[in-house]
């Protein structure tokens, strides 16, 4: 760092600091956004979005749908599995480990197949104990694929997140004479939330996103409805429709989840001088 | 029943051979996509890094939008969309409409996005350099180049290597997505054993432990780069 002084103090101007490679970069995506938007504007002109944007709809309503079921059957399966990954039995903690590392190291795609194709092997068995019914729908298996694949990852989330809680923070509070329970509920699990915070909403949208794979086994989706129109239309505005719907999800998401992390960690913010 | 293992057989009866040219096809994908990946995701760290308010606009557009979009959308938007831009391209410069491969599109797609990603992970570990490190380097009369290359990378390697290893980890598994679009990968050669066996729960299977011996074999890499990108940190 080189220091100049100078006689006038420096000015900061908002722009001081922009360069031809600056304007040029921001002009690409400016002229991008631009095809993109005309994109979207032809297809309305060309009345196909009358006719399939209802489809487009009703696809970003299965995937909500989808997301929402799976991460929520996902968290309750994950806590056994936390638990586990924290045991002291050599069994256990070797079980949920494999669990984990299986569901963790293998691509979710490669695990709907399994799932999905996989029931339709052993659909006469199936049939025999009555649970033909929920593995012959194709929305079925994605959730119960995604649920087994996010309770993987929460439950490495949970586990990574308790151990970051000091021992002296456990120690205190059986010195303080709280039970086993009022221990892990008063003491760990709120300083554990803190740190789980961020990955936790980090696997909402991982999941979001990995929730179009579900299209591949028919589940009509946002992105299998998308498929559908564009095999009829050819029209690529409708992939683009599809990825606002995506990453405005995505955006409003993470939002929310660093407002969230500003408002629990606030009283790490208050012993800093007011400024 | 069947005898399953005799349906992993190499030659015309058995599909180990098919499954290991698909094994091929994801390493090698997994491989050409990782350079251009690291490349594009330092530069757009950089960007991010650049006193142009302009310039860091576009860097953060870029990751905005390829970490929101799903890999899927990606890959077919690449897949379909560049295609006929690049075919309609070629087509008025040379006379012929070119079409990239599945492979190339995959390679484009899974690029794209993983640049966005490394080039967190390298944002991050350039912030966790101290800003004494340029000081005393610049003190001791290093220059700019100079000072990258034997003060800062060592250290942004060490920093970056954790969080390189896991979007390795996963682009491996990514690929799978391009079977989607026809490329005969793994994911795609078990899909083809599986019509013709009708077992597709044994088939799966394999292709899982296929794709978990892949990312063991990868965590021994990254433990001895681990290794050799701490051999000066630790005393």
């Amino acid at each position: 760092m080189t220091m100049v002084l100078t006689a006038t103090p420096p000015r900061h101007r908002r722009f001081a600091n922009v360069t031809p490679t600056g304007a040029i970069m921001i002009g690409v995506w400016v002229l991008v956004l631009a095809g993109i938007l005309y994109a979207f504007y032809d297809s309305i002109d060309s009345e196909r979005l009358t006719t399939y944007g209802g489809r487009i709809l009703t696809g970003f309503g299965v995937t909500l749908k989808l997301v929402v079921v799976s991460l929520f059957f996902g968290a309750i399966l994950s806590l056994p599995i936390a638990a586990g990954r924290l045991s002291k039995h050599r069994l256990i903690a070797g079980l949920t480990f494999g669990y984990t590392y299986f569901f963790r190291g293998t691509p979710l795609i490669a695990q709907i197949f399994l799932i999905y194709y996989g029931a339709g092997q052993f659909a006469p068995q199936l049939k025999a104990v009555g649970l033909w019914l929920f593995f012959r729908d194709a929305f079925n298996c994605a959730v119960l694929s995604f649920a087994l694949n996010t309770a993987a990852y929460q439950a490495e989330i949970l586990a990574g997140a308790i151990r970051t809680v000091p021992m002296g923070q456990r120690e205190a509070a059986r010195a303080l004479g709280l039970h086993a329970f009022n221990e892990l509920r008063k003491v760990v699990l709120p300083q554990a939330f803190i740190s789980a915070l961020r990955p936790y909403g980090n696997e909402v949208i991982l999941i979001t996103k990995a929730s179009s794979i579900a299209s591949i086994i028919t589940v009509l989706d946002l992105m299998g409805q998308t498929r559908f129109v564009f095999s009829k239309t050819y029209d690529l505005s409708f992939y683009f429709w599809a990825a606002a719907f995506y990453l405005v999800s995505v955006e409003i998401f993470s939002r929310f989840v660093n407002a969230l992390e500003r408002r629990i960690t606030r009283h790490l913010h208050m012993r800093q001088a007011p400024h | 029943m069947p005898n399953l293992i005799a349906l992993l057989a190499w030659g015309p009866n058995g599909w180990g051979d098919e499954l290991a040219m698909g094994a091929f096809v994801t390493i090698a994908l997994s491989i050409a996509t990782l350079p251009g990946g690291l490349v594009a995701g330092f530069f757009i760290a950089l960007a991010k890094q650049s006193r142009d308010p302009l310039i860091r606009l576009s860097a953060q557009i870029y990751t905005t939008l390829f970490r929101s979009m799903p890999d899927l959308l990606t890959l077919f938007v690449v897949y379909y969309g560049a295609q006929s831009l690049f075919s309609a391209f070629t087509n008025a410069t040379f006379g012929v409409g070119l079409n990239f491969s599945p492979f190339v599109a995959g390679m484009i797609a899974l690029g794209v996005v993983l640049a966005s990603y490394v080039s967190e992970v390298f944002l991050s570990a350039l912030r966790a350099i101290p800003h004494g490190q340029y000081e005393a380097a610049h003190a001791m009369g290093l220059h700019r180049w100079q000072t990258l290359r034997l003060i800062i990378l060592p250290q942004l390697i060490r920093l970056a290597l954790p969080g390189l290893s896991n979007l390795w980890l996963g682009l491996m598994k990514d690929t799978a997505l391009v079977s989607a679009i026809t490329l005969n990968d793994l994911l795609r050669e078990t899909q083809i054993a599986v019509s013709s066996t009708k077992q597709p729960f044994f088939f799966y299977f394999v292709a899982c432990m296929i794709y978990l011996a892949f990312s063991l074999i990868s965590s021994v890499g990254i433990h001895r780069a681990d290794a050799w990108a701490a051999r000066g940190a630790h005393r």
